[in-house]
């Protein structure tokens, strides 16, 4: 298969002469027959590779990405049906294989192309990761809240459109009629004129041959039929039925179960265990050990879960065996002193002076905050299930990157990718935690021990203690502000810069910044957490000006409006949110209300949340309403509910997420002491939707950001308390010890 | 083996002293509908019904089962073509969001209406505060559960 550089990447992306990327998801070589014999069966056509048209007149949308309860792939079809003018009901939709056609190059180029609208974060991230995962091309994973943004914008539609006007040429042709003259509605195309009609399916082997064009014409807005509209979700009937198979429920004949306990401190080895089967251990068919793990294969869950909780295994110690929470932000803090001192900080934004203007300000501001690890809990614990055999692999799992699960089988077991079959499976949950390929590496290296199938299934104590970690963090922040309050500097020093790299900007006009991080050792593994380094930089930003605002004696809402003059879209918002929580009307006693806002992946987010904290110091999240420009929601309904879904995942976090190291290990194990959000504490959540016609913004990630800073900001309201360390319930917030105002 | 009645049909089961029934249904019986979560008893993901009433079949010994009935989320539907009020509900309230939790959400939301047709904001709380949603979809499965509360109204006073 032809390679692609980054150089091909340009040269396919020049066609698109500076307008929309066109041609982006059109490529020569669509038509290949291996793409055709994934995706296609007997008597159909394929017209490129994001769709396929039926003889039964049926449109199969060809969806790359996975499906997390995101509904990506009932908004990706009704983009392409859309644009095609489809009858929807009609159509279908298939997820993509994993296979390097389906690599995530739409969106590659698409940040390569060097759209014009895409934020200065895009260019960078070009560089960044994407540009690695270009390399290797072994990429095809739903993340960063970009199915719609990318995929569907410049994948979906654009295919939608170039198959219309191939059917279109193609009726031309066939009826000798100008292509003007031709109307496409409900999968059928037909010529007022003289009354010809032809369906989709019956044009196909004719469209199919003619040229694909390079510019098919886009819908705007207003010619949308679809987009905008919530038809019923794809995904849901068989949730609701028990029938959705997860990566958990998949059932292989001959399989057997595994399930598997690591080193608890990170890095550290078996030092030793007996791997000798016993009698007296029933349905245990073997015992692995892999070094850093050691798992129990036997008939059933249970059995393998009984063998390996009684399974006397001795773990190697390390040089961080002894490390505990206080040592670890120890570290940390003293690092961020010695690079301070040493000068060793790097710059994230730089602007004017802020040391000479904080010296002048008439009010200066100061805060230390902290956070802590955190977990992602998805409902479905980690499982994969493996089958390795005569040079090939069969892989089920549910990824947020099937892609890179074949890769890295491909690479562990050192046979060629094309040995390795991955069928991905529902992801019951995945918020970053998805995209990792460890336990599938785990599943095959243990069904590399047997010839039958082994599925690895992890308790949620593994689960909870082997995870990869939104990092625990410090932030030093400095604000000046004049005589009147206005900010004339701000000075961050933060820890640890994953990505977006764009994350600790500020969205207020603030002249003299200096943004400034460091990056210290640290042994807890890391990972994406939903939206990522936003989960962190919003609850800093969106606290800290918030303390700004009372510092100047202002309004925090009208704080927040006046620093952002220059952003229509941050104006709007603001003034949604405003209006839709009342706010400044007023509340019960011992109840508050904050703000926050955030853009992050595309979409500006504004929450407003309303809480009681009862005089024992409990707090309740009433309700939280929340203002988004996402551009434009596809399918608003299905929009709204991932701001429902981000807000309860970040209040879960702000209210008591925290996962804490003693002797190196994670102590937290399972739901009683890692606690989530549960129903009698979830709040009343109000969506208000702005379509300003923007480029499409993400919708799994930017509601999480803004809810843990809403809360606090919405404590500090009621209590006159700053809370500056997550989680919640880690603050002290009776009555008693509330200021006097 | 033990025998035991999942959703009106039997089964022959090799059930040790101790397996719990979750994964009796699960790997023994091939009805992966009834999910594991915790473990524990803390989230819910597992619940079925045992002779109408919910429990949690992570922490429930096959062998006590013996000689109930067991109803899964497969069995909730009265014929193929049918769904139960519950599951209707849940459609149109486009309720599920992954979907993992909902089979132990619907199996509590009928728990609950059996016992109680029309529940309050609070009774509702206090049944389904023991069922997680990761998603983060409550506002949807109460609303899910008013609307089947409110269908069974009408049904009844037919
Ligand atoms: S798996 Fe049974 S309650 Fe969680
Ligand atoms: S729908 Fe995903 S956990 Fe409830």
């Amino acid at each position: 298969m032809k390679k692609w550089t980054r150089r091909a990447f340009i040269g396919a992306g020049v066609l698109a002469g500076g307008t929309l990327v066109i041609g982006i998801a059109i490529r020569p070589g669509n038509r290949s027959s291996k793409v055709a014999g994934l995706i296609a069966s007997e008597g159909e056509t394929v017209m490129n590779i994001w769709l396929k048209i039926a003889p039964d007149n049926t449109v199969t949308a060809i969806i790359p990405h996975a499906e997390m309860g995101q509904g990506v792939h009932t908004a990706l079809a009704m983009m392409l049906a859309d644009e095609m003018d489809a009858d929807w009901s009609k159509v279908k939709f298939q997820e993509a294989p994993a296979d390097k056609e389906y690599a995530n190059y739409t969106l590659l180029k698409g940040f390569i192309a060097g759209n014009a609208t895409f934020p200065k974060f895009i260019e960078e991230t070009i560089d960044g990761v994407f540009l690695t995962a270009v390399k290797s091309l072994n990429f095809q994973i739903t993340g960063g809240s970009a199915s719609v943004r990318f995929t569907g914008q410049q994948a979906m539609r654009i295919a939608g459109a170039a198959a219309k006007s191939m059917l279109m040429q193609a009726a031309a042709d066939t009826w000798k009629v100008p292509v003007e003259e031709l109307t496409a509605q409900n999968s059928i195309i037909s010529h007022p004129g003289s009354k010809l009609i032809a369906t989709f399916a019956e044009l196909a082997p004719a469209a199919a041959k003619v040229n694909i064009p390079t510019r098919p014409k886009l819908k705007s807005i207003e010619e949308f039929t679809l987009m905008g509209t919530s038809p019923p979700r794809f995904d849901i009937p068989a949730k609701v039925t028990g029938e959705a198979q997860f990566g958990l429920d998949v059932q292989v004949p001959g399989m057997k179960y595994a399930t598997i306990k690591a080193a608890p401190v990170f890095g550290s080895k078996v030092k030793s265990v007996d791997t000798i089967v016993s009698s007296s251990q029933q349905g245990v068919k073997k015992i692995v050990n892999l070094g850093d793990a050691v798992a129990v294969i036997a008939d059933g869950y249970w059995q393998a879960k009984i063998t390996l909780d009684a399974l006397p295994i001795e773990f190697e110690t390390t040089e961080n065996s002894g490390l505990n929470q206080e040592k670890i932000m120890d570290r940390y803090s003293k690092a961020m002193d010695t690079d301070l001192a040493e000068g060793n900080l790097d710059i994230h934004f730089k602007d004017g002076d802020a040391a000479t203007a904080l010296e002048q300000a008439a009010i200066l501001v100061e805060a230390e905050y902290q956070l802590p690890f955190l977990a992602h809990a998805t409902m479905e614990p980690m499982n994969c299930t493996a089958w390795v055999r005569d040079g090939k692999c069969e892989v089920w799992c549910g990824s947020q990157n099937p892609l890179g699960v074949k890769a890295a089988a491909a690479e562990l077991l050192e046979i060629d990718i094309d040995q390795v079959t991955v069928h991905n499976q529902l992801l019951g949950g995945g918020f970053g935690r998805r995209g990792e390929t460890d336990v599938i590496k785990q599943a095959i290296l243990i069904a590399k021990e047997v010839d039958y199938p082994v599925k690895l299934i992890w308790s949620r104590e593994e689960d909870t203690q082997h995870d990869v970690y939104r990092e625990a963090t410090i932030s030093r922040m400095k604000a000046g502000l004049d005589q009147s309050g206005i900010p004339i500097a701000y000075a961050h020093q933060f820890i640890f810069k994953h990505h977006p790299p764009e994350a600790a900007d500020i969205p207020y006009s603030i002249p003299n910044q200096l943004i400034q991080y460091s990056s210290p050792a640290f042994h807890v593994p890391w990972g994406n957490w939903r939206s990522v380094d936003h989960s962190t930089h919003g609850f800093l930003t969106e606290s800290f000006i918030d303390e700004m605002a009372h510092a100047a004696k202002q309004d925090p809402l009208t704080y927040r409006k006046n620093l952002t003059k220059d952003n229509s879209r941050f104006q709007r918002v603001l003034d949604m949110v405003y209006e839709k929580s009342n706010w400044g009307a007023p509340l019960p006693a011992n109840w508050g209300r904050g703000i926050a806002i955030a853009q992050s992946f595309g979409s500006i987010v504004a929450e407003v949340a309303e809480v009681e904290v009862g005089i024992d110091g409990k707090v309740k999240v009433h309700r939280v309403v929340c203002a988004v420009d996402p551009g434009f929601a596809i399918h608003p309904n299905g929009f709204i509910a991932q701001m429902e879904s981000g807000i309860i995942y970040g209040l879960a976090a702000a209210m008591t997420g925290e996962i804490t190291i003693e002797n190196g290990a994670v102590v937290q194990s399972n739901f009683h002491n890692y606690p989530v959000t549960r129903m009698d504490e979830a709040p009343k959540i109000e969506t208000h939707i702005i379509n300003s016609g923007n480029p499409p913004g993400g919708a799994g990630e930017p509601s999480t950001p803004v809810i843990a800073p809403a809360v606090t900001n919405a404590i500090f309201d009621a209590t006159g308390i700053r809370i500056r360390q997550l989680p919640i319930s880690k603050n002290d917030l009776r009555a008693s010890i509330r200021p006097t105002t | 083996m033990t025998s035991l009645t999942i959703n009106g049909k039997e089964y022959q089961v090799d059930a040790t002293a101790d397996i719990p029934l979750l994964w009796v249904i699960r790997e023994q019986c091939g009805l992966t509908g009834t999910k594991f979560g915790c473990g524990i008893a803390q989230c819910g993901a597992c619940t079925v019904h045992l002779d109408g009433q919910p429990v949690r079949s992570c922490i429930t010994p096959a062998i006590s089962a013996e000689g109930k009935n067991i109803t899964t989320i497969e069995g909730m539907a009265p014929d193929k073509n049918t769904l139960h009020i519950v599951q209707q509900a849940w459609i149109e309230e486009q309720t599920p969001q992954c979907g993992y939790c909902q089979s132990g959400q619907i199996m509590s939301a009928v728990a609950l209406l059996n016992e109680n047709p029309s529940p309050s904001d609070e009774e509702i709380d206090a049944a389904m505060s023991g069922n997680i949603c990761r998603c983060g979809m409550y506002g949807r499965i109460k609303s899910a559960i008013k609307r089947a509360s409110a269908t069974l109204q009408s049904s009844t006073s037919l």
